[in-house]
């Protein structure tokens, strides 16, 4: 594993080793935001409704203890920022997660054993495909809301938006993994394996999958763009994350409103940190996708 | 008179680790006179298509020509480009390829492949484009020039196809033919044909012929010269007869008793090999394992009257009838045979007694029970297989020895039996275990195929093609070893083979397939030496003789 990222650090070109790098900065300031964080956005005890909407630090009226100023309610918005970019990643991060469990499990089993499954399967993966995605994901996210009374708790809120996006990108895994189920079972050494009389679920698990996890992997960076930004998109139009536990997308529906009372910040630096991101990630992850194309092997 | 082609001390480097050079072609020098069919033989790895392509101006970066001369058409290759100045590949060169399916565009007709290179060379019109390629078609013995002219590729055989490649690298009558494998990818039948039809071609139109071949059924048959090359160096060179009939190279004799022998049976193939002393240990060890090796001559495995179709069946649609009423026994100990062209349903009837394919009509028994599609675990264990192609039989992301011991575990072998014991008993290190199969050579990889078909210590090994991708010092080998699996634990073998030779050497009896049905069903000796079915002797006759070789050398000890 090791030699591997050495071999790909090593062929990198610039641009990607960047976006490589501000990716992976702002995912670890996320995850490490409770510690790095000056102050705990989510905790009405640390900030002062007298400190709201000041502007960043450099800007005339600014105040030193706030780098990026304040927002409506005197919040750090460094800090929102961060903890935003936690709840945006960890929900991504969750969406890609059920995605792949349930396309990847019903790709094996439509490309391995064909037949009813399979037509099944992927029936049901064109219905989803003809449907937009959003539409899709707010009436996930309005039913479940119907059905369960505190769907705003910090609880049930980030289950409902990882399903309402999850739903969406399990048709790419389940289309990639059947396609590269198909050619590994015609190859003899499963066709060895079959003759040996080794259990399905063993074959499918053992053999097949880790010979196609590369191109599992590389929809799984791009997918994380696009669930962190259907996130925010549902955030901002007021069905996701609630202002009391603020993602990227939250921050920038509450900034949106006072962008046109001179008050640019709020709204502004949680946009700029959710287009670097999801830019990383995309980069790096359209890299890996030519990398892992055997087609354009050798022609990087 | 002016050679066709004159090479002189060429020397090629690739670049290798930080610094070093790697000399794919060193110091080879040879001339072809006009008419004349010059052989360039070697296993893979020598460096004669490197060769080739250095001709055609093809030779990829790295690659770089560093010494040497090249004439062709009385025009020399300047080494700073890799190019021949003023050379019109096409024109002056003609290129056949290995693989006529992928040598045509699948979406022009065939008129337009063949009148596309002529109206650019030769700057002609269309009608007279159009009559000199019937023309040509005719030349190459295409029947019916005219329908076939505007049809595509897909539309005509395999033979067919290589006929038009010939026709299309002749168009713009070159004094330099270069063909590289023309007949590798063709079945006997097709290859004795277009290999007349070079012999014919090269005669009349008084062409240079650089033929570049590892078969040396096919130098023997029609090459006039003939280069043995090894590690990009030439071995051996002179008229084929000679060489071939009084090799006095080491490796060219070694390489030429590694072929297999259509007239001839031998014991073994007489290759140098290590055969230590832990292989036969371990391959004793194996032999109490085969059960009911004792009782041989029994009845192992019986077919009556299979047939196998693929498809159809919705709305009794008719499906495509692979193999039709196909009845043999296997004994207990015997190497059973099955020859055939591609197509003939050879490789479906093992698929089915494997049990990957089910059968509809007529039933299989092994050990006197009846052979389902479904079956028990004892007997998957007792039937394995091992397969054609090395590098798609093993797993890339399993370490050989978890390969080897998922079925000892599965099958539950247990006593003793280690992936190591196997590899021993398969002639590979101990050592071999921890690698993944990209570390190993192809015949390697299918050492390691036989191992893991051997952990389920099986009564029947079922061999597809297990040789016809590899070079033939190393088929000698594989086969060597499979022969010595045979003799020492009394294992039952069923072969499948296109190549007759081989069979021959491997078998005691052979079923002769055609069209999915078995023509001729035969003693080995009886098959090769008084063929009663048309279709075998038919088949016989077309192998390419060896007449001319060099009696094997006599192995000490064999």
């Amino acid at each position: 594993m090791a030699s591997t990222m050495k071999r790909l650090t090593r062929v990198m070109p610039p641009y990607v080793m960047v976006a490589a790098a501000v990716g992976l900065l702002i995912i670890l300031a996320a995850i490490f935001a409770p510690w790095i964080a000056p102050q705990d956005p989510t905790s009405t005890m640390s900030f002062n409704l007298m400190d709201s909407e000041l502007p960043p630090m450099w800007v005339e009226g600014g105040d030193p203890r706030y780098l990026l100023g304040t927002d409506n309610q005197g919040r750090d918005l460094l800090s929102a920022i961060l903890y935003g970019t936690r709840i945006s990643v960890m929900i991504g991060a969750g969406a890609v997660l059920l995605a792949a469990t349930v396309g990847v499990s019903l790709g094996l089993v439509a490309g391995y054993f064909g037949g009813w499954a399979e037509t099944v399967a992927m029936r049901v993966a064109d219905v989803f495909l003809s449907l937009p995605a959003i539409l899709l994901a707010l009436l996930v996210a309005g039913i479940a809301r119907a059905l369960i009374p505190d769907a705003d708790s910090v609880f049930w809120a980030p289950i409902i938006l990882i399903a309402a996006i999850g739903i969406n990108e399990w048709v790419q895994y389940a289309r990639t993994t059947r396609a590269s189920t198909m050619v590994e079972a015609s190859r003899d050494y499963v066709r060895a394996v079959r003759i040996m009389g080794l259990p399905r679920w063993r074959i499918l698990f053992r053999h097949i999958l880790p010979n196609i996890v590369g191109p599992i992997l590389v929809i799984s960076t791009i997918n994380l763009a696009a669930a962190v930004l259907t996130e925010a998109t549902l955030s901002f139009l007021g069905v996701g994350m609630p202002p009391d536990y603020p993602s990227l997308g939250t921050l920038i529906r509450i900034g949106n409103e006072f962008a046109f009372s001179g008050i640019w910040w709020i709204t502004l630096f949680p946009a700029v940190t959710l287009v670097a991101l999801v830019l990383a990630v995309n980069i790096t992850g359209d890299w890996l996708r030519d990398r892992f194309n055997p087609k354009l092997e050798g022609k990087s | 008179m002016t050679a066709a082609l004159e090479i002189d001390g060429l020397r090629v480097e690739y670049p290798r680790g930080e610094d070093g050079t790697f000399a794919a072609v060193d110091d080879l020098s040879l001339v072809i006179g006009a008419g004349e069919i010059h052989a360039l033989v070697g296993e893979s790895g020598a460096g004669k298509s490197t060769v080739g392509n250095c001709i055609m101006g093809l030779l990829d970066p790295p690659g770089r020509i560093t010494a040497g001369s090249i004439r062709v058409a009385s025009r020399s290759l300047d080494i700073a480009t890799g190019q021949v100045e003023g050379l019109r590949p096409g024109r002056d060169i003609g290129a056949i390829f290995q693989d006529p399916m992928t040598a045509l565009n699948p979406l022009f007709t065939i008129g337009r492949q063949l009148c596309e290179g002529m109206r650019h060379h030769l700057k002609i019109g269309r009608s007279e484009a159009r009559a000199k390629a019937l023309e040509l078609m005719r030349a190459v013995e295409i029947p019916d020039p005219e329908t076939r002219f505007d049809q595509y590729p897909h539309q005509l055989s395999g033979g067919q196809r290589q006929r038009v490649v010939i026709a299309s690298a002749l168009s713009c009558d070159p004094g330099l033919l270069v063909a590289d494998e023309p007949t590798t990818a063709l079945d006997v039948s097709v290859q004795a044909t277009i290999l007349d039809l070079l012999r014919d071609l090269a005669s009349r139109r008084k062409l240079g012929v650089l033929l570049i071949t590892h078969n040396m059924g096919v130098v023997a048959q029609i090459s006039d010269k003939v280069t043995i090359m090894r590690h990009g160096r030439i071995v051996e060179h002179g008229a084929s007869r000679q060489v071939l009939g009084e090799p006095r190279a080491d490796y060219a004799r070694a390489l030429i008793g590694a072929v297999p022998r259509l007239d001839r049976k031998l014991h073994r193939f007489p290759v140098t090999e290590t055969q230590n002393t832990a292989e036969t240990a371990a391959q004793a060890r194996l032999a109490g394992r085969v059960r009911g090796a004792t009782d041989e001559g029994t009845d192992l495995l019986s077919l009556d009257n299979v047939g196998i179709t693929y498809g159809g069946g919705f709305f009794g649609a008719p499906g495509f009838k692979a193999v039709t009423g196909a009845s043999f026994t296997v004994k207990r100990g015997e190497i059973f045979g099955i020859v055939g062209e591609s197509g003939s349903g050879k490789s479906s009837l093992a698929s089915a007694i494997a049990g990957l394919l089910p059968i509809d009509e007529g039933q299989m028994r092994f050990c006197g029970q009846p052979l389902k599609m479904r079956r028990g675990q004892s007997v998957r264990q007792a039937i394995q297989m091992i397969f054609q192609d090395p590098y798609s039989s093993l797993n890339p992301r399993l370490r050989t020895g978890a390969a080897i011991r998922e079925p000892l575990d599965f099958f539950g072998a247990g006593d003793g039996l280690t992936p190591e014991t196997l590899f021993e008993a398969v002639g590979l290190p101990q050592e071999a275990a921890g690698r993944f199969p990209h570390a190993f050579s192809g015949g390697q990889r299918q050492r390691v195929s036989i191992a893991r078909a051997l952990a389920g210590q099986p009564d029947l090994l079922i061999c597809d093609e297990p040789t016809s991708a590899l070079d033939v010092s190393v088929q000698a080998r594989v086969l060597n070893l499979l022969k010595d699996l045979r003799d020492r634990t009394g294992l039952t073998m069923l072969f499948i083979s296109h190549d007759l030779s081989v069979v021959r050497q491997m078998c005691d009896r052979v079923a002769v397939m055609k069209s999915g049905r078995i023509v001729e069903l035969e003693e080995a000796e009886t098959l090769f030496t008084r063929p009663r079915d048309p279709y075998t002797r038919d088949l016989l006759s077309l192998i390419p003789t060896l007449d001319g070789l060099a009696p094997a050398p006599q192995l000490a000890g064999a």
